[in-house]
């Protein structure tokens, strides 16, 4: 089993997703696709699910209704309770619409912050991570697919870089997969 | 692929191509900075300094080297916050508002739109901080333990759903404003031939690759964040005019006042994100992505707001003289007539006034037009918070009690600070990270692009 990883690289998204559906056609398996910008549809031809960040989400937002309504609850009714300007305010029920506010934005703060930071490991992004895009110009204006030979256990390599190259792309190029 | 239509005004004019955006967006970065901003970055320091000395003078000698006297507890530094926090709003708004609307023109201006929120909203948090007197004090705005004191921190006050507010709005736009400049950072590392840049981008950069589950996240983190980030723009404004509207000064104690001050906040942000970018693509030459259509787009949104900022003085007018309380009325005669017309007709002039020329179809594409209007709806603006800050409060129920405020010169030092600290950080920001967002554009050209829409 060889450890390469193949790459063929383009200059334009539609030249590429139509490679890609050209090669998936042909029993090719595509382990990934770098791009400068997000090309819709292609996470469909290379087969890779949908995220579900949005569930975090949400999930990250209840969880910060849920402490600021119980830290409110303590702070203001349980722990000390405060008669202010003959307010009401020694039930918690009494004085939800003023806690509201609060909330609110605690929910924000937490699906907001919550997200991010799923984001950020998911991605295995953080200050100082290598950079494993394959060609510098995959940030600028051209388009990577990577194909793993191992994935595609009945070819050889010369049959996917044979079919590789049918789909006109500017460059095929390989490399050691550490 | 997003379609449109080929009679639709094009977003990105002449014959670009993904490396020309690439080569033009990042031309201020790897570039030497010219002579013009050297010369604004210099007044803009000498401002920055001024004012910090001002702020320094002040925690040391306490807030009663300001103008505030016993009458008029409130004044300009109010003013200024609600007048920061107003312009801090257009960025999300364009970033998350537009962006669940499909409104592919705020690919053009979102990045410094969301750069301006966020040198905005820390020049306003500045102010409730410095008005504590004892800043070393301001963590007692949390809710900390008793260790701190025996009480905790009052959560039926509009102020500290303020602190709330404030700062989840701001460490939100942070974080949104981070994630998209992202994949750019990585475009700028890719390019950069410095060791010293390519390290420094390297780490700004989080090494992001963009590949195809990197960019599925991020397009799901953009839209949940735009979705999330709407009502946080809505509520912070709100619950900024709660500050005022739930107390019960005359002047003060309306109900119109969240809306009012949403519609506001949004005029008045649009109009310094038309201030800024009418020079930012001058300066750095990105005339062909930011058009006379995204110009003309964003004075629609001025004269829209304007009407609706407009429609709300006159309801404040009539709601006090139909209330039948003498309180009230005497609060908005005062406004008008009293010894601050001049404010009132200034802020009357600027906001509802002079915008109206917007809707001469002339006026709103002319560039000339629409940076010195922009700049009357800055003043205007500001007038507006004075107005209703200053003269609700110098006419006390006893009239031993009326005075005037005087600004001293620690007032204006620090109002003229703040602009020079902005925009110290506004020109580095210029000078330093990549003005457009690169993805977002690049994405769009072959729908939106001028040369595509001919072929």
């Amino acid at each position: 089993m060889s450890n390469k990883i193949i790459y063929a690289l383009y200059n334009d998204d539609e030249v590429l997703v139509d490679a890609a559906k050209n090669l998936v056609a042909q029993k090719i398996s595509i382990r990934d696709a770098y791009s400068p910008f997000p090309i819709h549809g292609i996470e469909k031809v290379l087969g890779v699910p949908w995220t579900r960040l949005a569930i975090c989400a949400f999930l990250y937002g209840l969880t910060g209704t849920a402490l600021a309504l119980f830290g409110i609850w303590y702070f203001m009714i349980d722990d000390w309770a405060m008669n202010i300007g003959g307010k009401p305010n020694m039930a918690f029920y009494q004085n939800i619409p003023a806690f509201i506010p609060v909330a609110f934005e605690f929910t924000v703060l937490m699906a907001a912050h919550g997200m991010a930071l799923t984001y950020f490991i998911r991605n295995g992004i953080f200050p100082g991570a290598e950079a494993r895009n394959p060609h510098p110009r995959t940030t600028d204006d051209h388009f990577a697919m990577e194909i793993h030979p191992s994935d595609n256990a009945g070819m050889s390599e010369e049959d996917i870089k044979k079919a590789l190259e049918a789909t006109s792309p500017v460059e095929i190029f390989e490399k050691e997969n550490h | 692929m997003h379609k449109e239509s080929a009679i639709r005004t094009p977003l990105i004019l002449t014959d670009k191509t993904y490396h020309q955006i690439t080569e033009d967006v990042c031309a201020p970065v790897e570039g030497k900075a010219n002579k013009y901003w050297y010369m604004a970055f210099t007044v803009a320091l000498i401002a920055a300094v001024w004012g910090l000395g001002c702020i320094t003078y002040t925690v040391g000698r306490g807030i009663g080297t300001w103008g505030l006297n016993n009458t008029v507890g409130w004044a300009w530094d109010i003013t200024n916050f609600v007048w920061w926090v107003g312009i801090g709003h257009a960025g999300t708004l364009i970033s998350a508002v537009l962006l669940i609307f499909r409104q592919k023109w705020r690919m053009a201006i979102n990045r410094s739109a969301e750069a301006m929120t966020i040198f905005a909203v820390m020049m306003a948090a500045l102010f409730p901080g410095i008005h504590m007197g004892r800043i070393w004090m301001a963590y007692w705005v949390f809710p900390l333990p008793n260790e701190f004191g025996s009480l905790w921190v009052n959560f039926n006050s509009p102020l500290l759903w303020d602190v709330f507010a404030i700062s989840t709005y701001f460490s939100v736009s942070l974080v949104f404003w981070y994630i998209g400049l992202i994949p750019d950072f990585a475009t700028v590392r890719d390019r950069a031939i410095h060791p010293v840049a390519k390290k420094a981008y390297s780490i700004l950069s989080f090494g992001w690759s963009g590949d195809v589950k990197a960019w599925i996240r991020f397009e799901e983190v953009s839209l949940v964040l735009a979705g999330i980030a709407t009502p946080l723009v809505f509520s912070v404004h709100s619950i900024v005019s709660m500050d005022f509207a739930t107390s019960v000064i005359p002047g003060w104690h309306t109900t119109i006042f969240p809306p009012y001050f949403v519609a506001g906040a949004i005029f008045s942000g649009f109009a310094m994100v038309q201030t800024l970018l009418l020079i930012v693509r001058k300066v750095v030459s990105l005339e062909a992505y930011i058009t006379i259509k995204h110009v003309e787009y964003m004075n629609i949104i001025i004269v829209i707001t304007g009407s609706m900022v407009g429609v709300a003085y006159l309801s404040e007018l009539f709601i006090s003289w139909y209330s039948g309380v003498p309180y009230e009325q005497y609060a908005f005669l005062n406004r008008a007539t009293g010894p601050y017309w001049w404010a009132y007709a200034s802020m009357m002039t600027c906001n509802v006034v002079t915008p109206q020329l917007f809707w001469v179809k002339g006026i709103r594409r002319s560039l000339i037009a629409s940076f010195i209007l922009s700049i009357f709806v800055n003043i205007g603006m500001w007038f507006e918070r004075f107005v209703i800050i200053v003269t609700s409060l110098h006419r006390d129920y006893i009239p031993s009690n009326w005075s005037m405020f005087h600004p001293t010169f620690v007032d204006i030092g620090i109002f003229i600070g703040t602009i020079g600290i902005f925009f110290v950080l506004f020109l580095t920001y210029a000078r330093f990270f990549p003005v457009l967002a690169l993805n977002e554009l690049k994405s769009i050209l072959k729908s939106s692009g001028e040369f595509h829409k001919k072929q």
